[in-house]
């Protein structure tokens, strides 16, 4: 089977690029990355719910997310500002995770549509520096095994 | 080549992921596990087989119980890898293009 997402990431450089291609018009994957509320949803895991605090959809614009677990406690907020925001076409901005020490990454998120049903979106990520980047794209998995461990306890807690 | 043995095939499945991350801090029986899953027991069963065949996962056997951990060594060189962060975003990804399909019929 074909993987829908790819990551392009080469050794010793301190960018990447992640290319996703959608079963849906390049309107609606827009939408999911304009519209707080579809973002709320689809950042979302079962382990931690995503919030948007801020959001301003424009050039110049900044915003701010957040991540509860299950006991609605924040296990991390991140934030950015925005550069380019041009409708069905392009997303620039910053991101940052805050009281963490990976420094700030540039995100360009280029849409582009593929047929009046397909899209793909093309996300390059430029860190600070080859670690940082490496170190980032270990994270998820690390976070993942925490929240797991968490869970676990949750679980254990409900068998007492 | 036997595709189930190839460790990101293991990996790429969101159920088998979960799995690992559960057996990530303590060892657990197959009944434990599956007890935390939706899915049908002899498809968790299906699951553990594939992460053991591939040595993501060990078997030990405790009494009647065979109890599986993970196999740190073989995580390793596999968290090192690109995989797990891409395997978040199709995560992702995915989610957001089931949410956004219910919006095209609006």
């Amino acid at each position: 089977m074909e993987q829908k997402t790819k990551v392009h990431a080469e050794a010793g450089k301190h960018d990447l690029v992640i290319t996703r291609d959608f079963d849906l018009p390049v309107e609606l994957v827009f939408r999911a990355h304009a519209e707080p509320e579809i973002i709320e949803q689809w950042m979302s895991n079962p382990y931690a719910t995503a919030r948007v605090l801020k959001f301003e959809g424009k050039k110049h614009g900044s915003y701010q997310f957040e991540s509860t677990d299950a006991q609605g406690k924040v296990v991390f907020r991140s934030n950015g500002v925005i550069h380019e925001f041009s409708p069905n076409k392009k997303i620039i901005r910053t991101f940052e995770l805050e009281n963490a020490p990976y420094g700030v990454q540039l995100e360009v998120y280029a849409f582009e549509s593929l047929t009046d049903d397909t899209s793909r979106l093309n996300m390059h990520v430029i860190y600070e520096s080859v670690a940082l980047r490496d170190q980032l794209m270990q994270l998820p998995f690390a976070q993942g095994i925490n929240m797991a461990h968490n869970r676990l306890q949750e679980v254990l807690i409900t068998l007492k | 080549m036997n595709l189930r043995r190839d460790v990101f095939q293991a990996i790429a499945d969101p159920t088998r992921r979960a799995i690992l991350l559960l057996v990530a801090s303590q060892s657990l029986s197959a009944g434990a596990i599956a007890a935390n899953f939706d899915t049908a027991r002899p498809t968790v069963s299906k699951h553990l087989q594939i992460l053991t065949e591939c040595e993501l996962l060990e078997q030990k056997q405790t009494g009647r119980e065979i109890y599986y951990h993970i196999n740190a060594k073989k995580m390793k060189a596999v968290a090192d890898f690109i995989e797990p962060f891409r395997s978040m975003w199709d995560d992702r990804f995915n989610k957001l293009e089931t949410i956004m399909k219910k919006y095209k019929t609006k």
